[in-house]
């Protein structure tokens, strides 16, 4: 086993597992977020949020989920590492089989670019909602219960900062992106793949990806454009 | 119609003397290529130039020459055996090229495949995988009768689209990482779809890849550059099946 674990291919099926895990994660969360451009008045969106603070399953989840993101992260730094050494010395006519622009080519730099975007999400949102607290939290909610005002929290950060909108389109596309080859290259490794499945993988992967930057990217969008 | 004549290409091509030696580009000029050369035709003409001009001439490996023998490499222009579909160096033609244009000619660039003079590199890491699994064992007795072992067309024609792998090494010289994991898939997919194969499926996945580690390829990320640098137009999705058995191996174990 334990050379399963530091072989290539090992290694790898880390990587696609917890890459799996991590877009089953981001779907839940999409969805709960597109919550936020069907209600207005918020109620929607704050009953989900309250669900998912005190849902025991979901608190079960959440280091899971953590540790989902730093194997993942730090698998990718190893892997990357080892797979730069392979080649010492580049070519001077550089690749021109594949465009520079290819996720495939970029998955470390493109996921690099969204673990920046994760830190700043996570001290816009995460930070506030757990550990420090913020005024808006504790608007009345119009629910009868009492929880967090998670809506006004969002709202006023999209209404009120447009920087702020213009890298949450940045930080949806990245995730389009990532998963675009993400998704297809898991199965791949997995060996969950075949001359046909291939095909239909890849272009659920260009789904996927395209459902993920839009739908991320509809959420500061329609808050910029609605009020 | 007669193919027309390049009065004047230049040839940036890596020179170095020896595996030790640090190499460096040098360009040449050559003057009156058909373009109906083929590309080492080209680099023959510009050796006897060298060679008449009291020079070393470039090193480089060839055989065949007729796209078979898996020889042949060099790094064309930012193309692994250059920007032609689905041939080798030896089949690529000088009509791919225009007048006047610098064609830039390295060695494959994979740390598993060390230069040995020039544009000429030491494949031998691919025999070495080779060897750690890539055969059958087994007694397979004697030449049975025709269609006596049922197998559907469709595996027999997978097994044989694995098997026209070259090993050449063009996989590993244009994936990012240098993996050679499209040569690896291809040598195990040879013989997974075929009975003979399958007694020594596990082992023969488990020891190949071990073997890839090992030698210091890179791990494959999927990028999809091999099979679109291949000669022999493999497809990766004899990586898929490569990985189904190791890890089938593995879980096994």
């Amino acid at each position: 086993m334990s050379n399963f674990l530091s072989a290539s291919i090992g290694r790898k099926v880390f990587m696609s597992l917890t890459g799996l895990f991590l877009i089953s994660f981001l779907s839940l969360h999409l969805t709960l977020n597109l919550l936020l451009i069907f209600d207005d008045t918020g109620v929607l969106f704050n009953q989900a949020a309250y669900f998912m603070a005190t849902n025991p399953m979901i608190k079960i989840m959440e280091p899971i989920l953590a540790l989902g993101f730093i194997i993942h992260i730090i698998w990718a730094g190893w892997i990357t590492l080892d797979n730069m050494r392979a080649r010492p010395q580049g070519y001077a006519s550089g690749d021109q089989l594949l465009k520079w622009w290819a996720p495939s080519k970029n998955m470390f730099i493109l996921g690099g670019m969204i673990l920046v975007f994760l830190i700043l999400h996570i001290f816009n949102f995460w930070v506030k909602l757990k550990i420090t607290g913020d005024p808006l939290l504790s608007k009345p909610t119009g629910t009868g219960i009492e929880m967090h005002n998670t809506y006004e929290l969002v709202k006023t950060l999209f209404v009120n900062f447009p920087l702020y909108d213009v890298l949450y389109v940045i930080g949806g596309i990245l995730v389009g992106l990532h998963l675009s080859h993400g998704f297809w290259s898991a199965f791949q490794t997995i060996g969950l793949s075949n001359i046909n499945w291939m095909k239909r993988l890849k272009c659920l992967a260009n789904l996927i990806g395209i459902i993920f930057a839009v739908g991320f990217s509809a959420i500061p969008i329609y808050f910029l454009l609605k009020f | 119609m007669a193919d027309k004549i390049l009065n004047k290409i230049y040839v940036k091509v890596w020179r170095q003397n020896s595996a030790k030696a640090k190499g460096r580009f040098e360009t040449y000029t050559v003057e009156n290529i058909s373009q109906g050369n083929s590309f080492l035709e080209m680099i023959d003409i510009l050796n006897d130039q060298l060679i008449l001009g009291g020079k070393d001439p470039i090193a480089f490996d060839h055989d065949c020459r007729e796209g078979i023998c898996g020889m042949c490499s060099l790094y064309i222009n930012g193309h692994a055996h250059g920007p032609d579909t689905l041939v080798t160096t030896c089949q690529l033609h000088m009509r791919k090229f225009s007048e006047g244009q610098t064609i830039t000619v390295e060695p494959w660039r994979v740390g598993a495949f060390p230069v040995i003079k020039d544009v000429m590199v030491d494949r031998t890491a691919f025999e070495k995988i080779q060897q750690a699994g890539g055969f059958v064992s087994v007694n397979t007795g004697g030449v049975p009768d025709g269609n006596t072992i049922p197998i559907s067309q469709d595996d027999a024609e997978e097994a044989m689209d694995a098997a026209a792998c070259i090993g050449c090494g063009a996989c590993a010289a244009t994936c990012k990482n240098s993996s050679a994991m499209l040569f690896l898939a291809a040598k195990v997919s040879q013989f997974a779809k075929l009975p003979q194969g399958q007694v020594e499926a596990k082992r023969r996945a488990k020891a190949m890849y071990a073997k890839m580690d090992e030698l210091g390829f890179g791990g494959c990320t999927n990028t999809g550059a091999c099979e679109l640098a291949c000669p022999k137009s493999i497809s990766i999705a004899h990586i898929a099946r490569l990985n189904r058995e190791y890890l089938k191996a593995k879980i096994a174990d």
